[in-house]
């Protein structure tokens, strides 16, 4: 557990950039920092490797205050990753990625063969083990920055801004495959961010840090959607937090209908009554929409709508629901088992009449909710 | 212009020996050069304070004729190379040192945050991390400092020491065009093999650095 | 040391004796001639320098041999080119095409660099508000290269200024005529005298460059330039 007590950092031109901050960060969960900019998010971070001293207060590692440790020595038991991945770039991937362990003093063949397993945990092929950073995409940049930072294996990751220089889908993707990472190796996690949605996604607690480097708010991320505790948190948290709040509500209690699920083969005489018909295959597969005004003869040759986004019953949460409907064509949602059968379709105005506190599994598939 | 190809062939030999004199004395300036300006450069990067008046000292000495700074230490180091290497050491430095200042700026501040965040001492991040990623730069200044200098040289023989300049300023005594054009020809050969083994000491010191042209 | 600040006394002296500021052989004409051949070359290959650096930067076409170009200029020996040229013909001419050739690399590597260094963005900007080719060098590549430019000039300008005391070996005066004269006559004085003067009016072209900067280029690009 990382513990920030009274910690303050002043700058001599009088500048203060964190006041009086004390939070814990639990051991292996992912507390995130979350702030406007100025808000001495990214400081609080820094005080925790001794890239930032503060004026008062202390840090604690597991009850060990950090300034016990030498610098140099400290900082290669936390890993670190950054906004711009800050690779070396007169050093290879592979190379980058073992720079910790050759500080450690590890045998090269060892680090080497590190790197080569970490590269494939981050999802790069090998191929790049020895190319140079300039040649890489910006998304797997940072994926080599995590490597990186996970090289030695730390027990704690220090992560700043690590997501928002590269674009909205590549970044959803490093979100996920990090929660994904998260749940292999339970590091103690601090990870600074301004954009609350990816706060909300990632936290198991959320930090909100205010203009003058005081925290407003430490909580779940559902407790702060739900409850902020002043006017900053709730306006930082914007408008759509009631939507939000669907994040945390899963699909597992949902009532799916089945109504207007058809196989393939079924007989187009009895579809009447009906706007929209979800016609599936053999193995309940969805293959698409199609009105029944639309069908000749069978259902084979009815011109079909593409499905559209689907959610997983169970596993997603209601708002990825109301997604799938609102670019559903019928305006109805299509859940999907684990194995892509479809489980039932459901409207809008269902899944908004869903209650939204204290139950379902978490929307984001990391246990973020599972103690509700 | 005639150019007498016969006396060329004749004396192969004294030219040859004088293109070996010539390099020497051009060539052991940048080195020196480089040597001093590596610390200073990092010295000037550490303590901001120290750069702007090195940087006019260095501007300085580039405006003093090369002629007069050979001629103002024949009073300390006689009619020797010294009084013609001392002065292309301190041109060199002039050259070199705000590259190496450029070369250590060119890191970037993620780069070098990365690098003290993992656990690197002021050191050993200056060592592994700071003057590897400077070097494209630093060679950059090298070759304008090894060029110039090897062009600079002839003007040694003003005071006895410069290498082709002997038979660059002979021939201009003898009003004899040959060896003129041929003292002068060897200079730039000279200059552009040494330019061109620059260049590929550092495509392979540098296999990461972009193809950037050339730096000026 | 001692025997250095008596030198710099005497040059001193030298320096301040009325008789050297009067008639064809006084300070005053020697520094026109000086000044003279060094304007003439500067302004030559600015021209030079100037147009193939905006042309090679503005297109991204011939940049390598625009480099190549510079370098083998840089690599002539000035003293050679002179000397060589002196033995052809015998007039002034020569002793300014060495100093252009000497003047233009800097000029031309600086010119090139400056305007390929241009954020493509702003360029992109310039080309999207309707800016034709000329416009958008004109409007954005050159005001944002300036302070570059000025970097390749003020080099240019003072490794002619130094130069130009070659000018004095084949016999046409300048600063270097002191130089010269002094090594000749074994005369100490005299060469640190002349010395002294052309590194002053190195300075001076270095304050006038300076000026220079601060009237010409945008006070949102100052500060961005590096030196060369």
């Amino acid at each position: 557990m990382i513990t920030f007590e009274g910690v303050t950092k002043r700058y001599p031109g009088g500048a203060v950039a964190l006041d009086d901050v004390s939070l814990d960060c639990p051991t292996g969960e992912i507390t995130v920092f979350v702030g406007t900019s100025g808000g001495g998010k990214t400081t609080a971070l820094r005080a925790v490797n001794r890239m930032v001293e503060p004026t008062s207060g202390r840090v604690l590692i597991d009850g060990r205050d950090v300034r016990e440790q030498r610098p140099a020595e400290l900082r290669r038991g936390i890993g670190y990753v950054i906004q711009h991945a800050g690779l070396f770039p007169h050093r290879t991937i592979e190379d980058n990625i073992a720079t910790v362990p050759y500080l450690l003093r590890w045998n090269k063949k060892k680090a080497r063969a590190r790197a080569l397993e970490l590269m494939e945990r981050v999802g790069l092929d090998h191929s790049m083990a020895k190319r140079y950073p300039f040649q890489l995409s910006g998304g797997q940049q940072q994926r080599v920055g995590v490597a990186r930072a996970l090289a030695a294996d730390p027990p704690i990751m220090l992560m700043d801004e690590p997501f928002s220089a590269v674009d909205p889908v590549v970044r959803a993707e490093l979100q996920d495959e990090f929660l994904r990472l998260q749940d292999e190796l339970h590091k103690t996690i601090v990870f600074v961010t301004h954009d609350i949605d990816e706060a909300i996604k990632l936290g198991d607690t959320i930090a909100v840090f205010r203009t003058g480097g005081k925290v407003a708010q430490v909580d779940t991320p559902e407790n702060l959607l739900a409850h902020p505790a002043d006017d900053f948190v709730a306006g930082f948290i914007g408008q759509n937090r009631g939507i939000r709040t669907l994040s945390f509500a899963g699909t597992g209690e949902l009532r799916l209908s089945d109504d207007a699920v058809r196989p393939v083969t079924a007989d187009a005489a009895d579809l009447t009554g009906l706007d929209w018909i979800l016609v599936v295959d053999e193995d309940r597969r969805p293959l698409g929409w199609t009105r029944p005004a639309q069908i000749g003869g069978s259902l084979s040759e009815a011109p079909l709508a593409p499905v559209g986004p689907t959610f997983r019953v169970g596993s997603d949460s209601v708002r990825v629901a109301l997604d799938a409907a609102v670019l559903s064509p019928s305006g109805l949602a299509v859940g999907v088992d684990d194995a892509g059968a479809v489980v039932g379709t459901a409207a809008g105005s269902d899944l908004l009449a869903v209650p939204t506190h204290g139950n379902g599994a978490g929307g984001t598939g990391h246990g973020a909710g599972s103690d509700g | 212009m005639d150019i007498d190809w016969a006396w060329i062939a004749d004396h192969r030999d004294s030219l040859t020996e004088h293109a070996l004199v010539h390099l020497r004395l051009a060539l052991l300036p940048v080195l020196f050069g480089l040597l001093i300006a590596l610390p200073l450069g990092v010295l000037c990067r550490r303590w901001g304070w120290l750069y702007p008046p090195a940087l006019t000292i260095a501007n300085i000495l580039y405006a003093v004729p090369s002629l007069a700074l050979f001629m103002i230490f024949i009073q300390y180091t006689g009619l020797t190379a010294s009084t013609v290497m001392i002065p292309l050491t301190l041109y060199s430095l002039s050259v070199l040192i705000p590259n190496v200042v450029d070369g250590l700026a060119s890191v970037s501040e993620p780069v070098r945050q990365a690098a003290t965040a993992m656990g690197f001492g002021t050191l050993r991040r200056l060592m592994q991390v700071e003057l590897p990623i400077a070097v494209p730069v630093v060679i950059a200044g090298t070759r304008v400092a090894a060029v110039s200098s090897i062009s600079l040289v002839a003007v040694g023989q003003l005071i006895g020491q410069g290498g082709l300049g002997y038979d660059i300023i002979r021939g201009y005594q003898l009003q004899f065009q040959t060896q003129i054009v041929a003292a002068t020809v060897l200079i730039v050969l000279l200059a552009l093999v040494t330019d061109a083994i620059l260049v590929t000491v550092q495509r392979l010191l540098t296999p990461w650095a972009r193809a950037r042209g050339g730096a000026s | 040391m001692n025997e250095l600040w008596n030198q710099i006394e005497l040059s001193w002296t030298w320096l301040t004796a009325s008789s050297q500021w009067h008639g064809p052989d006084g300070i005053p004409h020697r520094l026109l001639q000086h000044v003279w051949y060094s304007g003439v070359s500067l302004l030559c290959a600015a021209v030079i320098g100037l147009a193939l650096g905006l042309l090679a930067g503005h297109t991204g076409r011939g940049g390598f041999l625009a480099i190549t170009l510079a370098n083998v200029a840089r690599a002539i020996p000035t003293f050679g080119l002179v000397l060589f040229v002196v033995v052809i013909d015998y007039s002034i001419t020569p002793v300014l095409v060495a100093l252009v050739a000497l003047a233009v690399p800097p000029i031309l590597v600086n010119t090139f660099e400056g305007v390929r260094g241009v954020d493509p963005d702003a360029k992109d900007a310039a080309r999207g508000v309707g800016m034709t080719g000329w416009g958008v060098l004109w409007h954005a590549e050159l005001p944002m290269a300036l302070p570059l430019i000025l970097l390749g000039l003020r080099t240019s300008a003072i490794q002619v200024v130094a130069t130009a005391t070659i000018a004095a070996y084949p016999g046409f005066g300048g600063l270097g005529r002191y130089i010269i004269d002094g090594l000749a006559r074994g005369d100490y004085q005299l060469v640190v005298g002349g010395t002294v003067l052309v590194v002053a009016l190195a300075l001076i072209v270095q304050l006038i460059f300076a000026g220079l900067r601060r009237l010409v280029v945008s006070p949102g690009l100052l500060g961005s330039a590096r030196p060369s």
